[in-house]
């Protein structure tokens, strides 16, 4: 009867008591989050099928968050955001947090956790691949295409393949000149963008549960850039800890056994890795920084889902403080809590928002922004023969803007070191 | 649904993506035109290279001429089918070309999902590699009730993975046509 996490909470919520990889089960969703740019398709799907009658499987269980397209003048970004307002006004969904409003939260993922939807032993889908991040809760969470989340949206049921999980156990001690970013830039560099394909990549060790919720939402956003189905790690009291402040929602935590079956295991010794990069133009081109240092740069971002919480801040701002950067820096809260949170938190006695102003970065009102390029005119699009170090999770030609620029993926660390050298730099030279 | 899928292989490598399954310039026509829908099939697997279509020899044309119907509806791959971008067009073209049934080694999730959601084709698994072992217009048999790929040709037989549950929303036409027949939707 021994099974992983992900196999727990999947034979839960398809009441059964043992599921086996492979097979395919229906699954009671617990959540279903939506944002701009995929909500107004599945509205219009969920309307096709289920016709004038069409009907909220659960009002409560909707989550959508406008973040993509949103501070653009482009017509069809707004029309998209004018649909989910319609949507949510006619249907009255409470769970709407829509631009222009106080309500407005910024990047879905990220606002979900803050929000309280995280919640352990739950599922949750998402019209959205890197909804994977919510499994850094000890959850089941997933992207899908427009007409699954249609159907759940009128059903609350959807089916999935039951997967196979992959197990990374990080030892040891993390040093203080990296981050989670390290950690999953080396995991997609050993087993490149489909060494997860259809897995659940389970992330263990000392090194993982020493890191906060942010650091931990790092690790689970980029499973999708091996393919991953999901990534996930255990609720433990760090995770308690932040649940029980945002929600009194009951939860379940749910741990791997012992003797749970994996189609791979891979132990990593956290302390002796290094700080590391993937170059362009694929997030599994893993290298050392100290191999591509003094590589020429024209613009640095701090940003997106993966890369553009608070944690990622306060690392970058210890770099930062007292610092002037070379080239165009940009900072992008992923939340508004985020953006707030720049206010208060401190190094040194001076805030996080003074450190980045006075070292001369530009900052974003929060959103996806320049993560996946956007329209024209979003705040830090590559354009033609740029190099780019950023924070965020992608870099296939084009996904920041041009097709013709080239981007290097990198912890919050190393960025804010090379925007103050203008060229590639490792952290440890300011820490 | 028929019991059994007989038809012609068309054999495929690893990582066949959906630029090589339907490329990007091609995703403009409408899926609802039955005129426009036709241009489907005529560019399905038109980005694959063509050193790898058709193996083991490659270089087999999987549409021939102006038609939008291939002659071969099984298709053989390998591992990690269906990668790349999300798009449903990718299972749709497959329909359009008159493929019945893939068998591969493992497929992209959203891919697989699309396929099976949308009711375009059956996506079967095979837990032993089989596009080393099947040649380019083999003539097979797929006996939906007991997942045994027949390949007429050389007599072989092979136990492909059971579809479990996933096979009635198949046989009903597609995800939403499956849970009104169920009962799960008025
Ligand atoms: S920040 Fe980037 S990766 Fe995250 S949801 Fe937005 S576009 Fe996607």
């Amino acid at each position: 009867m021994s099974m992983t996490i992900t196999e727990k909470i999947l034979a839960k919520a398809s009441g059964r008591r043992k599921v086996d990889p492979g097979e395919n089960v229906w699954l009671d969703v617990d959540v279903l989050m939506t944002h701009d740019v995929c909500g107004p398709p599945t509205i219009g799907i969920w309307k096709r099928e289920f016709g004038k009658d069409a009907k909220i499987w659960n009002k409560d269980k909707l989550v959508i968050f406008p973040d993509h397209y949103i501070f653009t003048k482009n017509p069809q970004a707004n029309r998209n955001v004018e649909i989910l307002r319609e949507f949510a006004k006619e249907f009255n969904v409470q769970n709407y947090y829509d631009v222009g409003t106080e309500r407005y939260k910024g990047v879905c993922h990220i606002a979900l956790a803050e929000e309280g939807y995280n919640i352990p032993g739950t599922v949750l889908f998402g019209t959205d691949s890197h909804t994977c991040t919510s499994g850094a809760f000890g959850m089941f969470s997933t992207g899908v295409g427009n007409t699954d989340a249609a159907f759940i949206l009128g059903t609350g049921k959807i089916w999935e393949k039951i997967p196979q999980s992959l197990k990374f156990t990080f030892e040891g001690k993390l040093p203080a000149y990296l981050t989670a970013k390290d950690l999953i830039l080396k995991v997609l560099g050993e087993i490149t963008t489909d060494g997860g394909t259809y897995c659940a990549l389970e992330f263990d060790g000392d090194a993982v549960f020493d890191l906060s919720m942010d650091e931990r939402m790092t690790l689970t956003n980029m499973a999708i850039e091996a393919g991953a189905m999901n990534g996930i790690i255990a609720a433990d009291a760090v995770t308690e800890a932040y649940v029980k402040r945002r929600t009194n929602k009951s939860y379940e935590i749910y741990n791997s056994d012992a003797d749970a079956s994996y189609k791979s295991k891979f132990v990593i010794d956290a302390s002796k890795l290094e700080p590391s990069v993937a170059k362009p133009h694929s997030p599994d081109n893993y290298d050392s920084v100290r191999n591509v240092k003094g590589t020429k740069l024209t613009k640095s971002y701090i940003g997106s889902c993966t890369g553009g919480k608070l944690s990622d801040f306060i690392s970058a701002a210890k770099i930062l403080l007292g610092q002037k950067v070379k080239i165009p820096t940009f900072i992008v809260p992923a939340s508004t809590s985020v953006a707030q949170q720049l206010d208060e938190e401190t190094i040194s006695g001076i805030t996080l928002k003074q450190i980045f102003e006075n070292a001369g970065c530009a900052i974003a009102q929060s959103s996806c922004a320049a993560c996946l390029g956007g329209p024209m005119d979003t705040t830090g699009r590559a354009v033609d023969g740029e190099t780019i170090i950023s924070t965020t999770n992608r870099n296939f030609p084009g996904r920041m803007g041009s097709k013709k620029s080239a981007v290097y993926l990198a912890s919050p660390l190393t960025v804010a070191a090379s925007a103050i050298n203008g060229v590639i730099t490792d952290p440890r030279d300011f820490l | 649904m028929e019991k059994i899928i007989k038809g012609k292989a068309f054999v495929l490598g690893n990582n066949i993506d959906t630029d090589q399954i339907i490329p990007a310039e091609h995703l403009v026509y409408s899926m609802t035109d039955p005129e426009e829908i036709k241009k489907y099939g005529h560019f399905a697997f038109s980005g694959v290279p063509a050193s790898q279509a058709g193996l083991p020899q490659g270089g087999v044309q999987f549409i021939e001429g102006e038609n939008h119907i291939s002659e071969f509806s099984i298709v053989i791959g390998g591992a990690n089918f269906g990668c790349g971008s999300s798009r449903e067009h990718a299972p749709f073209a497959l329909q359009v070309a008159g493929v019945k049934a893939i068998v591969a080694e493992s497929y992209a999730r959203i891919f697989f999902r699309n396929s099976v959601d949308g009711g375009f084709l059956l996506p079967y698994e095979t837990p032993v590699k089989l596009n080393d072992k099947i040649k380019t217009g083999d003539e097979l048999e797929i006996e939906v009730a007991s997942n045994i790929l027949k390949n007429v040709t050389t007599g072989e037989s092979f136990n492909l993975r059971a579809l479990g549950d996933i096979l009635p929303i198949i046989e009903a036409g597609d995800i939403f046509k499956y849970a009104r027949q169920s009962g799960m939707l008025a």
